[in-house]
């Protein structure tokens, strides 16, 4: 085996773990339905990742100027990340970007594409979801 | 530990091309700024870990703060203009 410390060891588990977060994101990024629930994968995962790796890096470097460093870079990503995520899905909520369970019930076929005129009017509808021919293989 | 970090940024360069997918296939703009959003931060970590393999970390880290600080104010200014232009008539603040 490696001769490894402990601080070390400490450090590779903490790189591994966060790799596995971010990896499990990025695998939800490409494979869920819809684009909230994609956020909802991008954001959470991605800021846990990020922040064990750091930790990580911040254990194998031990107390100099450069953690302290490490630690505002940090800080900087667990303030930023999920603020960035937040404002990316409400631009998409404003543009009339609909869920994926509000989407069932619209009868025409622009529901891919954020329409603004109409998309407010269209929660009413969604009680009309059974005669919809989409609706089976959006559920 | 040298290796080790290798053999991770090798694997955390293969994880930051699999978002790749959702920006080239994504059925609306914002499905692609998501997964620019992904690659651009999960890109910071990969900036760090170059800095320890390099081991010139003071260097690296500057990088890692321009970089994370670019991508968080693209990718607001890129939130609010999408939001502007799905409303014209709001943008005026």
């Amino acid at each position: 085996m490696i001769e490894l410390s402990v601080t070390e060891w400490i450090s590779v588990v903490l790189i591994v773990l966060g790799i596995g977060f971010m990896a499990i994101g990025s695998i939800g990024v490409i494979r869920l339905p819809d684009f909230y629930s994609r956020t909802h994968a991008a954001s959470k995962t991605d800021t846990l990742g990020i922040l064990l790796v750091i930790v990580g890096l911040m254990v194998l470097e031990g107390f100099t100027i450069n953690m302290g460093k490490l630690s505002f870079v940090l800080l900087f990503v667990a303030l930023a990340n999920p603020i960035g995520s937040h404002a990316l899905a409400r631009a998409a909520m404003d543009s009339g970007l609909k869920p994926l369970l509000f989407r069932k019930g619209e009868l025409d076929g622009s529901t891919t594409q954020p329409s603004s005129a109409s998309a407010r009017s269209k929660d009413k509808e969604a009680g009309s979801a059974s005669k919809n021919p989409r609706s089976e293989d959006l559920s | 530990m040298n290796t080790f970090l290798l053999v991770a940024a090798t694997v955390l360069m293969v994880v930051i091309i699999i978002p790749l997918v959702r920006v080239w296939k994504g059925p609306t703009v914002f499905d692609r700024l998501l997964g620019a959003n992904a690659m651009a931060t999960k890109t910071i970590v990969l900036i760090a870990m170059i800095g320890y393999f390099y081991d010139r970390i003071g260097m690296f880290i500057d990088i890692t703060l321009a970089y994370a600080a670019l991508g968080f104010i693209s990718s607001l200014a890129l939130a609010k203009y999408m939001t502007a232009e799905a409303h014209p008539e709001e943008n005026d603040d």
